[in-house]
C-alpha cells in the first residue's frame, strides 16, 4: 500500500481542521515518528491504527504539546502554529481525552472541569459562572452528569464524560481521545459513539486513537494506518475491512478470528464450589463463585476489570488465601482449612500466566533465562548439588524461545527489554512448557501485538487439544467470544451467566455485565444523548 | 476559683507554645497538599530563629529580624524545591539535609559571629515582639472570670501568637476559595492532570513550598525574638516535627490541626506544671513521659481513632511528563 494521504484537489484547504506534515520525533536512538504526514478534515471523525508502539501516542502528544517535534510543521484550521505546551494547544482548539483519566479523584466534577480555567482567583466566583457555562453545554450536546458528583464515585464511563466536558468547557473544536472504549462496557461504547457523532454533527472534528478495528469500522469517517513510527495509509472507512486494516498495521496477512475445532469436553478437571472472599475491609470481592472446567476445554471469565476476576485468579493460583467455599483440582480440595502455597499448586499442575505480568509474572530487571523458570527454579533439572546449573537454564530458555518466537532469541537480554508480546510470550511459554492439566490465564494478549495475539491464541488451543482445561481472564469481549468455548460473566464479585461462545455476542455479554453494576447510572443520566 | 486561675494559666501558655506548632503546621499543609514532603520545618525553623536573632542583635530592630528570619527560611524552602522539584530528588532525603544544614550552620554561623558558644547576644524587651494589651484590659481584670480570660488567656500576647492563629483562617480560605487553592489541592492528588490542564506544576509546587518558607520564618522569629530573647543551640527542639504530627493528626485540613497543635500546646503546658507536682495515687509523674505524650499520643490516635489519614495522593512523587 502506498503511502498516500486522501488529496482532494478540489478541497479548499481550511476545511482541515489539522495537517501534519513531516513530523519527526526520536528518544534517544528510537524513532518513534518518521516523516508524519496526517490530515484531518473538519468534522469528521479521523481513527488512527497502529500497534504498540507504532506511534500514535507520541504524534497525539505532540499535538497535544506534551512533546515538542524534533521538524515538520503544524497547521490548525489552515494556519502553521507551534505547540510548545498544553496551554497553548487549549488556547488552539485542541482536547484530549486520554487512555488514564486526568482527574483529581477526590474533587467533584464541577472542580475538575474548572481546573486550570478557572478566569478569577476566586473559586466561588469561577464555580458559579462554570456550572451556568456547562449548563449550556450539556444541553447542547446532551452530556449530562452531576456536576457536584465527587469524580472517584462515577463509574468509568462517566468519568469519561466528564473528560470530553472538560474538553468542551474550553471551547474545544478538535477531541482526540487515546484508546477511550478500553475500560468501557458494550453499552457504554454506544453511549459514546453516540456522543462522538453528535460532536461531529456540531462540527467538532474527532481523532480516535484505538486498536480495536471493529470500532474504527463501526464509528470513522477516515483511517490513517500506523507501523514502526511511519503512516502507512489513509483511507476512506466506507472502502476498507478490518482484515484490509491489520494487514495495512502488521505488515502482513493476519488471521482475525482463531481457528479451532469444536471443543470436546472431559471429566471435571477444576471444580470451584461456593468461593467468597472478603477484601482488609470486608467487601466482598467474590461472592458465592461456582463453576467447574472439563478437559479439553477453554473457559472465559468476561466481565469488566475489577469486578472479582483479579481475586478470582488470585485465589485459584494461591497467591490469595482461601476464606470460603472450596477450590478442587483433580479431586484434591483447597479450603479454609486446607491452604496451599502457589508452589504446591504448581506442583497438581496447574499453570498460571499473570494477569499483571509485570507485577507476578516476572521481575523486569532479571535476565530472560531467569525469568523463563521463575516458578520453577527448585526444579532438579536446573540445579547443580549447591549452584544452579546455569547451562541448562540457558538451554532451557533457548528452547523455550525457539518453540514459541520469543525474538531476540537472547536468554541473557534483560526480560524488561523485550516488547509487551515477547514478555507475554515468555511467560506463556513458561507455563505451558510443563504441559499443565489446569492452565490458568489472565489478559492473554494485554499489550500484544496483532501478530504474536494470533500465535498466543493458537498455542492456547493447541494445549486445549491436548486435553487441558483452560481458564481464560480478559477484559477483551471479542478475545473471550473467538478464543474460548464456554463464557461465564462476572459482575460485582458474582457469575452472572454461563453461556456457549457459539450461542451469545458480545451485545448480550455486555448487558449481562453490567446487570447490577453502575450501568443503572448510565442508563439514568444518558438516556437522552 | 484556684482551678479556674490555673486552667486559665495553662491556656495561656498552651497559646504561647501551640503558636509556633501552628505556624509550621499551616507551612506543612501547602507544602504537602502540593505533593512535597516537609519534614524540612524544623530545619527552616531553626534557621529562622537564627536569622532573627542574629538581625535583631545586630541592627536592633525586630521588623528586619523577622524580615531575614522569613528570606532565610524561603531561601531554605528553594533549596528543598530544587532538589525535589527540580531535580526529582527524594524529598525525605532532602528535608532530612535541611534539618542537618540548619542545626550545623547555625551554631558554626552563630560561634563566628557572636563567639558566645553558638548563642546570639541576648535581647532586651524592645528587641523583642512584646505583649500586646488589649483596650479596656485594666478595667475589666477584676470581673470575675471573664476578666482573667480576657486579660491573661486573649489580651497579652505578642502579636506573632496573633498572627498564628489568623494563619489557620487564611490558609482555610487560599486552599479552599481560591483558584491557587484548587490547583494546589490538584496538584498534590494528580500532577498530570494538572500538568495536562496547562498549568506548570513545578512552578505551582515552587509556590507552595515558598508559602511554606514564609511561615516557617515567622515560627522561627517567634522562638527567638518574640517568646525567647536570642538564639539557643538547637532551640526548635523538635517542634517542627510534631508540628508535622499535627498536620497528619489533622489529615492535612487546617482547622482539624489547628486543634491538634492546640491539644499539643496543652500536653507541653501541663507537663511544665505537673513537674514535682504529687498527684494522689500515682505519685509524681515522670516528665519525660508528659513530654513525650503528643508523640505517644499521635500514634496511638492515627493508629485507631481517628480513622486512617489519607494524605495526598502524589505526595512524595516527582513528577515527571515522561509517561512509561
Amino acid at each position: 500500500m502506498v503511502t498516500q494521504p486522501i488529496q482532494d484537489p478540489n478541497r479548499d484547504p481550511v476545511s482541515y481542521s489539522i495537517q501534519l506534515a513531516k513530523i519527526n520525533k526520536h528518544f534517544g536512538a528510537v524513532k518513534a515518528n518518521v516523516d508524519v504526514d496526517l490530515n484531518v478534515v473538519k468534522g469528521e471523525i479521523h481513527a488512527i491504527v497502529g500497534e504498540n508502539g507504532a506511534g500514535k501516542s507520541t504524534l497525539m502528544s505532540i499535538l497535544y504539546g506534551f512533546y515538542e517535534a524534533d521538524s515538520g510543521s503544524i497547521h490548525v484550521d489552515g494556519k502553521v502554529v507551534s505547540i510548545t505546551d498544553s496551554k497553548r494547544a487549549i488556547e488552539l482548539g485542541i482536547g484530549m481525552v486520554h487512555q488514564h483519566f486526568m482527574l483529581v479523584d477526590n474533587f467533584t466534577v464541577l472542580e475538575n472541569i474548572v481546573l486550570g480555567a478557572e478566569g478569577s482567583w476566586s473559586l466561588t466566583h469561577s464555580l458559579a459562572k462554570a456550572r451556568k457555562k456547562l449548563q449550556e453545554i450539556s444541553d447542547r450536546y446532551g452530556l449530562n452528569v452531576d456536576l457536584d458528583a465527587v469524580v472517584s464515585h462515577l463509574p468509568v464511563g462517566l468519568q469519561q464524560r466528564v473528560e470530553i466536558l472538560k474538553a468542551l468547557y474550553r471551547d474545544a473544536k478538535i477531541l482526540i481521545l487515546d484508546e477511550p472504549t478500553g475500560v468501557l462496557t458494550p453499552q457504554e461504547v454506544d453511549q459514546l459513539f453516540a456522543i462522538l457523532k453528535t460532536l461531529k454533527s456540531q462540527g467538532v472534528s474527532v481523532l480516535l486513537i484505538t486498536h480495536k478495528l471493529q470500532e474504527v469500522i463501526a464509528i470513522s469517517d477516515q483511517v490513517s494506518v500506523m507501523r514502526a513510527g511511519t503512516m502507512v495509509a489513509t483511507v476512506n472507512t466506507a472502502e476498507t475491512s478490518r482484515e484490509a486494516l491489520a494487514e495495512l498495521m502488521v505488515g502482513r496477512k493476519v488471521l482475525l478470528r482463531v481457528d479451532k475445532q469444536e471443543a470436546n469436553p472431559g471429566a471435571a478437571l477444576l471444580k470451584v464450589d461456593s468461593l467468597t472472599w472478603r477484601d482488609d475491609t470486608n467487601v466482598p470481592r467474590l461472592d458465592d463463585v461456582s463453576f467447574t472446567v472439563n478437559a479439553g476445554e477453554i473457559v472465559g471469565v468476561a466481565g469488566v476489570s475489577g469486578n472479582g476476576q483479579t481475586e478470582l485468579l488470585g485465589l485459584l493460583s494461591g497467591m490469595l488465601d482461601v476464606q470460603q467455599g472450596q477450590i478442587n483440582i483433580e479431586g484434591v480440595c483447597i479450603d479454609a482449612q486446607h491452604q496451599m502455597t502457589p508452589k504446591q499448586i504448581r506442583h497438581l499442575g496447574v499453570g498460571h500466566v499473570a494477569e499483571d505480568r509485570h507485577r507476578d509474572g516476572m521481575v523486569g530487571a532479571f535476565s530472560a533465562e531467569e525469568t523463563a523458570i521463575m516458578g520453577f527454579q527448585d526444579e532438579p533439572e536446573f540445579n547443580g548439588s549447591i549452584l544452579q546449573n546455569r547451562s541448562a537454564i540457558t538451554e532451557h530458555c533457548q528452547e523455550l524461545m525457539s518453540t514459541f518466537d520469543v525474538r531476540p532469541v537472547d536468554p541473557n537480554l534483560k526480560s524488561a527489554s523485550f516488547s509487551g508480546g515477547n514478555q507475554q510470550k515468555l511467560c506463556i511459554a513458561r507455563e505451558m512448557n510443563a504441559t499443565p492439566k489446569v492452565l490458568l490465564v489472565g489478559q492473554p494478549t494485554r499489550g500484544v501485538d496483532i501478530g504474536a495475539i494470533e500465535f498466543i491464541h493458537q498455542q492456547i488451543v493447541a494445549l486445549r487439544d491436548q486435553g487441558s482445561a483452560v481458564l481464560v481472564v480478559s477484559v477483551e469481549l471479542e478475545e473471550i467470544l473467538s478464543l474460548c468455548d464456554r463464557v461465564l460473566v462476572m459482575s460485582e464479585g458474582r457469575i452472572v451467566g454461563n453461556v456457549l461462545a457459539s450461542e451469545t455476542d458480545a451485545r448480550s455479554l455486555g448487558l449481562m455485565m453490567s446487570s447490577s453494576r453502575s450501568g443503572d447510572q448510565m442508563a439514568q443520566q444518558g438516556g437522552q444523548s | 476559683m484556684e482551678f479556674s486561675v490555673q486552667l486559665i494559666s495553662a491556656l495561656d501558655s498552651t497559646l504561647r507554645l501551640a503558636a509556633p506548632l501552628i505556624l509550621c503546621a499551616m507551612a506543612g499543609l501547602f507544602s504537602e497538599r502540593s505533593g512535597i514532603v516537609d519534614i524540612g520545618l524544623e530545619g527552616k525553623m531553626l534557621a529562622g530563629a537564627f536569622a532573627a536573632a542574629a538581625m535583631t542583635a545586630v541592627t536592633g530592630s525586630v521588623w528586619l529580624g523577622l524580615l531575614a528570619a522569613i528570606l532565610v527560611s524561603i531561601m531554605m524552602a528553594l533549596l528543598h524545591g530544587f532538589a525535589c522539584i527540580t531535580h526529582r530528588g527524594d524529598q525525605v532525603v532532602s528535608g532530612l539535609a535541611i534539618n542537618i544544614l540548619a542545626a550545623g550552620l547555625t551554631v558554626v554561623l552563630g560561634i563566628a559571629w557572636f563567639r558566645r558558644g553558638g548563642q546570639t547576644p541576648s535581647l532586651t524587651s524592645e528587641e523583642r515582639f512584646g505583649p500586646l494589651t488589649w483596650p479596656l484590659s485594666e478595667w475589666l481584670s477584676d470581673v470575675p472570670l471573664l476578666g482573667p480570660i480576657y486579660t491573661e488567656l486573649l489580651s497579652g500576647h505578642n502579636l506573632l501568637v496573633y498572627v498564628a492563629l489568623m494563619a489557620v483562617p487564611m490558609t482555610a480560605w487560599i486552599v479552599f476559595k481560591t483558584r491557587f487553592g484548587l490547583r494546589l489541592r490538584a496538584v498534590g492528588e494528580n500532577p498530570q492532570a494538572v500538568d495536562t490542564a496547562g498549568i506548570s506544576v513545578a512552578w505551582l509546587r515552587y509556590r507552595a513550598v515558598i508559602m511554606a518558607g514564609l511561615l516557617c520564618g515567622l515560627a522561627g522569629a517567634y522562638l527567638s525574638i518574640a517568646l525567647g530573647a536570642g538564639f539557643i543551640k538547637d532551640m526548635s527542639a523538635g517542634k517542627g516535627y510534631i508540628a508535622l504530627a499535627a498536620l497528619i493528626f489533622g489529615k492535612w485540613r487546617p482547622f482539624p490541626a489547628l486543634f491538634a497543635c492546640l491539644l499539643f500546646g496543652f500536653l507541653e503546658a501541663v507537663a511544665t506544671r505537673m513537674q514535682g507536682v504529687q498527684l494522689p495515687v500515682v505519685g509524681e509523674i515522670d516528665v519525660q513521659l508528659m513530654q513525650a505524650l503528643p508523640y505517644i499520643l499521635t500514634v496511638i490516635l492515627l493508629a485507631g481513632f481517628i480513622g486512617r489519614a489519607i494524605a495526598p495522593k502524589a505526595i512524595g512523587t516527582p513528577y515527571s511528563k515522561d509517561r512509561a
